[in-house]
């Protein structure tokens, strides 16, 4: 496989960036097809909770959240994923062992980065160890706006080979490259160098996701597909609360990379309160009628 | 993405797993008369041809309504009428109050936005997301800023004296019913003309409703009269004496024919004619940003736009990519039901216009040019044409050198930004072109070099009522649009 050249910038026009996503935003998604992609939507969450306050009680509670979204209806599908601190990966793994949901968790000294690379290594051993097999990482941001691609591409192999079997989802920080040419070169740097998936925020900085920064990276991604048949997945995270949302990045995931990354195996959600609404709109699908939040537990 | 890594075509499937469930605007929400007559001195008038003609709905080809057919003496008539009003009322009234008649017309047209969006849609085939985005609002703006302009002349031309011509006779083309009749009455009734105005005979209804809603406007009897037919009627604008402006909007052939018409008098004439643009991408554009840019030059309505980028001009280096991508993205084009909110191209506005570009992907098609389009299934009823590129193509085909005025895309290379240059020349059209590079001082380089009234770079068919528009060579004379699209309404002295 041919590296690019990371010096070279892909260019990408900001106004075509954002006009493509407003002619998503103009899909009407009506009726049967407006409940698949719900349903599909509510499969492709990653539960999530990353807060100091993060106490066994908490996680415990999501981790059945996800098991369970909706007890009033048994035909609701579960989440993917639930997404902790490295330190309620093994609280979290024992609750849902059997699930089929999987366990990610942040590592790399999320959300900065800044820890030292043994450090950073050490804590994806770590959470592999105790029971994760989704590793959330985070990029040194630093180094990437100072140049040092290498550096940024070597530490994603090195993280990636400390990994093991767990998946690897690269978290660029979209909202501090600024442009989308920086997204682009970062989404390319890290599906060169091994992500299973590409991330676009912690949810600690904002802007979290965007449509437009998500329109740049699957474009990335599609690339490297055209060129090797490889899939990466895309997972963007932070700012997605509402069902309507979802079901545009839907449209646009459906529009740039086809029916084949419609699956939560390529492509999440990071959110913990779209969940919520994505089911009120499934209810309301199937029933015709809203009902109040207080029909719907929290996670 | 080199041609040499481009190796691995992997398939795309758009269609499988997730199909959008229709979701059209619903036609109930407007009602159309079985029957519309000549709206001359604020009243509908039946005409004195006594003949009526059917206007089709071309994505189901069922009549829609019949409209009266203006004869010689009907022309007469509105144009006696637009004088009567000129010397009676409207060139009395102080320019402040022309302008409050034009911002009155623009808020009716936004609280009845929805009703014009879903008629001109029925009538022309256009889908719902362009008239309701683009069309109808890009009318409300044209209305907007020329009522601005009223009581402003003197300062668009300082130190002269504008003065209007008196009546204008204008004779709009069927792609963008509404939007025509906006460009040609809003800087006409601001100058302060009356206007006779004809719309094409297969897209009457919008300018019917709008003659419907100028007289709820209360704009004095006169001052706008829409009289419908077809050709003969136009003929009839073009020779009446009693007209001191033309404006037209329309194909080459017809332009010609209004030119020697109207030589010998001394009617003033803007001519707004057909093209062929070049859209020129260049090795280092944004290729994603350049395929929408593509489609949005060439599958906009259906390709019934005289600017339409129909010649793709495309570097060697990135031409292969480029047209790999462009395909993957025109298979996500939805062709259907002009009113489905989900359509992206929908129905060609009639089966004349439908036979004309099946004809240019048949006889027109010569040597080893290849034709490609879209798998997408077309409905049974109605006049339909898939987006289809033709590739393996040169300046000497037809097909490159004509306009097609359909979703029809034709594809050259070039190596230089000199050829490129001489490549989107080399045309009797000069409308409009493109350039697509992620370096500016190209943009200029090469931008000053195409002969055409508008170059857009790095996107492709932007309107705004304060932008001149208007072309070089057989693509017409005079601009619409800003203070210069005024000024051929005005007389300076």
């Amino acid at each position: 496989m041919m590296i690019p050249d990371f010096k070279q910038t892909v260019p990408v026009d900001q106004i075509g960036v954002e006009e493509r996503v407003a002619r998503f935003r103009t899909r009407s998604i009506k009726k049967e097809s407006k409940l698949f992609a719900l349903k599909l939507a509510l499969q492709m969450v990653d539960l999530t909770t990353l807060e100091g306050m993060d106490s066994p009680g908490k996680v415990r509670q999501l981790c059945y959240k996800a098991m369970y979204p909706h007890a009033a209806d048994p035909n609701i599908p579960m989440v993917a994923a639930i997404c902790v601190y490295p330190n309620r990966v093994r609280l979290a793994a024992e609750i849902l062992k059997g699930s089929g949901i999987h366990v990610a968790s942040v590592a790399t000294s999320f959300p900065s980065g800044m820890g030292t690379l043994e450090s950073r290594i050490e804590e994806v051993k770590y959470a592999v160890d105790e029971g994760a097999d989704e590793i959330d990482m985070v990029i040194s941001r630093w180094a990437f706006l100072k140049g040092e691609y290498n550096y940024v591409f070597d530490e994603i192999a090195t993280f990636k080979e400390a990994c093991g079997p767990a998946h690897l989802k690269v978290i660029l920080e979209t909202g501090e490259l600024e442009t989308y040419e920086n997204v682009r070169k970062a989404s390319d740097i890290a599906i060169y160098a091994g992500a299973d998936f590409i991330k676009t925020s912690t949810g600690k900085i904002s802007p979290a996701a965007t449509m437009p920064v998500t329109l740049v990276m699957l474009y990335a991604i599609r690339d490297y597909y055209l060129r090797t048949g490889n899939k990466v997945g895309m997972k963007p995270a932070g700012g997605i609360r509402d069902a309507k949302t979802a079901l545009h990045y839907l449209v646009m995931v459906k529009e740039t990379l086809g029916a084949g990354w419609l699956t939560p195996d390529l492509f999440r959600f990071g959110a913990s309160s779209l969940a919520n609404d994505l089911l009120m709109q499934i209810i309301k699908q199937k029933t015709g009628q809203y009902q109040s939040p207080d029909y719907f537990s929290i996670g | 993405m080199s041609e040499k890594e481009l190796t691995t075509h992997q398939n795309l499937h758009f269609d499988e797993l997730w199909a959008y469930d229709p979701a059209p605007e619903s036609p109930d929400y407007v009602s159309i008369e079985p029957q519309y007559q000549l709206f001359i001195d604020g009243t509908f008038q039946k005409p004195e041809s006594g003949r009526y003609i059917d206007t089709v709905n071309p994505s189901n080809e069922k009549v829609l309504a019949q409209v009266a057919e203006a004869g010689k003496k009907d022309v007469d008539k509105a144009v006696t009428a637009a004088r009567k009003a000129y010397e009676g009322v409207w060139s009395k009234l102080p320019a402040k109050e022309r302008g409050k008649y034009l911002f009155r017309i623009a808020r009716l047209l936004q609280e009845r936005a929805r009703e014009f969006a879903i008629v001109e849609s029925m009538d022309s085939g256009k889908p719902i997301r362009e008239s309701r985005d683009i069309d109808i609002p890009q009318v409300i703006a044209h209305f907007f800023y020329h009522a601005g302009w009223a009581d402003k002349l003197e300062y668009a031309f300082p130190g002269v004296r504008p003065k209007p011509h008196g009546v204008a006779g204008q004779i709009i083309p069927w792609n963008f019913p509404l939007l025509m009749a906006a460009w040609k009455i809003a800087p006409a009734l601001a100058a302060g003309n009356t206007v006779v105005i004809k719309p094409a005979e297969t897209t009457p209804l919008t300018a019917l409703k709008l003659a419907e809603l100028i007289r709820d406007a209360g704009l004095p009897p006169g001052v706008v009269n829409i009289i419908t037919g077809a050709g003969q009627t136009g003929v009839d604008i073009v020779n009446h004496p009693g007209i001191d402006k033309l404006a037209f909007t329309g194909s080459t052939e017809v332009g010609k024919i209004i030119q020697k018409a109207v030589a010998g008098t001394d009617k003033k004439y803007t001519l707004e004619l057909g093209g062929k643009a070049a859209n020129i991408i260049f090795d280092d554009a944004p290729v994603e940003q350049a395929v929408e840019g593509i489609v949005n030059g060439i599958f906009f309505n259906q390709g019934h736009v005289c600017c339409a980028g129909s010649r793709l001009l495309v570097q060697e280096g990135v031409a292969e990519e480029l047209v790999y991508k462009l395909k993957l993205r025109m298979e996500t084009l939805i062709v259907g039901d002009p009113l489905d909110k989900n359509t992206d191209i929908g129905a060609i506005n009639s089966k004349v216009q439908l036979d004309r570009i099946l004809g240019f992907l048949t006889e027109g098609v010569e040597g080893d040019q290849k034709i490609y389009q879209t798998k997408c299934n077309l409905p049974e009823k109605g006049y339909w044409c898939q987006p289809t590129l033709v590739e393996n193509v040169s300046q000497s085909h037809r097909i490159v050198q004509e306009e097609v005025f359909g979703p029809v895309l034709t594809i050259q290379t070039f190596r230089t930004p000199d050829e490129a240059v001489n490549l989107a020349n080399n045309s009797p059209y000069g409308l409009s072109g493109g350039i697509w590079t992620d370096k500016g001082s190209k943009i200029f380089n090469v931008g000053k070099r195409i002969r055409a009234g508008v170059v857009w770079a790095n996107t492709f068919n932007k309107f705004d009522p304060t932008s001149p528009f208007g072309g070089y060579k057989e693509s017409g004379m005079g601009r619409e649009g800003g203070i210069h699209g005024l000024l051929p309404y005005l007389e300076l002295s």
